[in-house]
């Protein structure tokens, strides 16, 4: 790899001096795409700047009706702790599926957010969920925050703080993975709210985005396979030799449907049809 | 990019170096401390052969920064088990059921494994396989392995 300059600031002021002064600089959290990436001279920083000391950014705490996340806490924490499990337990089994047991003690949820990934997993939460990103300047909505696959609406001298996610009455997230890269092909996060349901999908298309018809039809009271049947008409479902478009539209349908299945039989152990 | 002071502790003997930044863990393990049971199969953090243990924790190291351990606890395969004594029972249980052939990943695995017993000591086998995502094995087609996790009690 080549090299570069390395600083761990000791607080988020120091950090944010860091930023404005080194142009070529790069927020670095778990590294686990940013290393890979910068191995091959996808990324290529001047500067790292490792936000591992600032210990502000780590921890998940309940307000009224909001999960909120510091953006350093890990996979491997949201997937274990408590009161994730108690609140938004499908937030849990979302995080527990990410990547391999090795890179989730490593790898963040910040980061993982703020890499943007259209296959990575929380966006599919963070739409249905209605995530607020909270950065060191402002407070940001999840349909401003993300702009295109691997872009954010984050400024250059931005950093993500926090997320806070909308608690649920009930929530299940399904992702069929890529079989070598684990990845989502689709991934399905289905939400229940007092006024009604919220369906984030990621993985098959370009950008993630909203099921707006199933919402309705969840709604409107249809079931699983009712769900099924409802197709998200787009045109930039992702394509290739291994899942060419058609496929990752049936695979959306296929993992929202699953997903409505496991919530409205959210005790029973997870269930998989017509994969 | 000046070299940077770090200290190492690894298997419990602390080593002071001056390095890189861009030195990955598992390089400065291998390359320089001699830890060659740290393998290097992929550096693109897919086949776990470098998994070692960082306060406890199994990670890859190829896919860390030797900056990143200062000051940490790193334990390698050949801290797992004190020298001329007993193997671990992680170890000895990959002999009993011939969970290897060419041992090439086999550190990493039994790494990651000890890790993940001491946390899920009653784990059934899909949970073990499922623990196994991120180690590869091109040998054994995994079922010695995940045999060998099985007969394990801690």
């Amino acid at each position: 790899m080549y090299n570069f300059s390395f600083v761990s600031p000791e607080s988020l002021a120091e950090a944010e001096s860091v930023l404005a002064a080194e142009s070529e600089s790069q927020l670095f959290a778990g590294g686990m795409t940013l290393l890979p990436s910068m191995k091959v001279r996808l990324a290529a920083p001047d500067t790292l700047i490792d936000l591992s000391k600032l210990s502000d950014l780590r921890g998940i705490y309940k307000t009224n009706d909001h999960l909120e996340i510091g953006a350093m806490t890990r996979h491997f924490d949201v997937e274990t702790n408590l009161m994730v499990k108690q609140t938004i337990p499908a937030l849990s089994n979302l995080a527990s599926n990410i990547a391999d047991r090795q890179v989730r003690y490593r790898g963040t949820i910040g980061g993982a957010l703020s890499n943007a990934d259209p296959a990575a997993d929380y966006p599919a939460a963070a739409l249905a969920l209605e995530a607020k990103f909270i950065t060191n300047h402002r407070e940001i909505t999840v349909e401003d925050f993300f702009v295109d696959m691997f872009t954010t609406s984050l400024g250059r001298e931005e950093i993500l703080c926090s997320i806070k996610f909308k608690i649920p009455i009930s929530a299940a997230y399904v992702k069929i993975p890529h079989s070598a890269s684990g990845y989502a092909m689709a991934g399905a996060f289905v939400a229940k709210f007092d006024d009604g349901y919220q369906v984030g999908i990621t993985g098959a298309a370009s950008m993630y985005f909203r099921h707006h018809a199933m919402e309705s039809a969840l709604n409107a009271g249809a079931d699983a396979e009712a769900c099924y049947s409802i197709a998200a008409t787009r045109s930039d479902y992702m394509s290739d030799t291994y899942a060419p478009a058609i496929y990752r539209e049936n695979l959306v349908r296929v993992a929202a449907s699953d997903a409505v299945r496991n919530l409205s039989e959210a005790r029973q152990p997870k269930k998989r049809h017509k994969t | 990019m000046s070299a940077y002071p770090v200290t190492l502790i690894v298997n419990n003997t602390e080593y002071r170096l001056r390095i890189p930044a861009n030195a990955l863990l598992s390089d400065v393990l291998r390359e320089e401390l001699r830890f060659t049971g740290v393998r290097i199969g992929c550096d693109t953090s897919q086949c776990g052969c470098c998994t070692i243990h960082v306060d406890g924790e199994a990670i890859k190291s190829c896919t860390m920064l030797a900056l990143q351990a200062s000051g940490r606890e790193i334990k390698t395969i050949e801290g797992l088990a004190p020298t001329n004594g007993p193997l671990h029972p992680v170890q000895q249980a990959m002999i009993d059921c011939h969970g290897l052939q060419c041992g090439f990943c086999t550190p990493g695995v039994v790494m990651n494994l000890v890790d993940f017993l001491e946390r899920n000591p009653k784990a059934d086998e899909a949970a073990i396989r499922r623990a196994l995502n991120g180690n590869l094995c091109r040998c054994t087609g995994y079922q010695h392995i995940v045999d060998a996790a099985l007969s394990v009690s801690f």
